[in-house]
């Protein structure tokens, strides 16, 4: 597992223990990438963050079309292998949870321990910190930044 | 197949029970429930769902089929569970008090009933 935010680590290391997921991966609702677990290369995190940022918000859109506020999770579920995404307030502003998971474990599992690991990540979050301007210039840095913290390379 | 959430009630007027609730196997949602307040029902179900497979499979590598019936007994009382065919559990809080003779007997026809 690699974060970038290390009070992150604790409450996820907890929700994998106990959900069994295969793979897990925390961003922001833009799809930067704050936590992975199980992934080994870097693309398949990028391209798995944009796609389920992307399905978050084709849902919210979805939403709005039926009246409703939001959707709060959704389930995809496959022959072997299922996805559970989530998007939840943090104190660092809304983030998406993407947990794919198989037969060791199951969507009421990883639904009650995904809830767990909202509550403890609101908790363990430090206090707000000004929001830093994403320039430009400093984009490819940070990028490069966060991919060393996500694979350690 | 019976009403379950008949069946649910039904279950509940055996002494100590302090609830029940049909659970589907595959994914460990609630199917039906009949609990008291203070129970959380979706982790009960989650749980006890995920318990019975690993059971189901810990019983079949062992070459004994279908676990029957689960009795987890906890200091404040019992967590009993029962399969109801292939696709749901039926599970079922109970109280230091509870008559889990009888709670075992209700479980089982309920679990004939709905499968």
């Amino acid at each position: 597992m690699r974060t970038v935010e290390p009070w992150v680590t604790e409450p996820l290391e907890r929700f994998l223990a106990e959900s069994s997921a295969r793979l897990t991966l925390l961003m922001t609702s833009a799809g930067q990438v704050v936590a992975q677990h199980g992934f080994t290369r870097s693309v398949d995190v990028m391209t798995a963050a944009a796609l389920g940022a992307a399905i978050m918000a084709s849902t919210g859109e979805i939403a709005k079309l039926v009246g409703e506020s939001n959707f709060l999770s959704l389930a995809h579920q496959g022959a072997r292998q299922h996805v559970f995404l989530s998007a939840f307030e943090t104190p660092r502003g809304r983030w998406i949870g993407l947990v794919v998971f198989d037969a060791e474990s199951t969507v009421g599992l990883v639904q009650l321990f995904f809830e767990r690991l909202v509550k403890e990540l609101a908790a363990a979050a430090p206090q707000q910190v000004p929001e830093q301007q994403v320039l430009p210039e400093n984009f490819e840095r940070e990028l490069n930044a966060s991919l060393r913290a996500l694979f350690g390379r | 197949m019976s009403n379950p959430v008949q069946l649910l009630e039904r279950l509940s007027t055996v002494r100590g029970l302090r609830g029940s609730v049909l659970v589907s196997a595959a994914d460990g949602l609630i199917v039906a429930e009949s609990l008291m307040t203070g129970v959380d029902g979706r982790a009960v179900a989650a749980l006890a769902a995920s318990l019975m497979n690993r059971l189901r499979r810990a019983t079949e590598s062992a070459g004994r089929r279908e676990p029957v019936f689960l009795q987890l007994q906890a200091q404040g009382g019992s967590v009993l569970a029962t399969p109801c065919g292939p696709d749901l559990v039926l599970v079922a809080v109970a109280g230091p008090d509870a008559n889990v003779g009888l709670a075992r007997l209700e479980m089982l026809e309920a679990a004939g009933k709905v499968a």
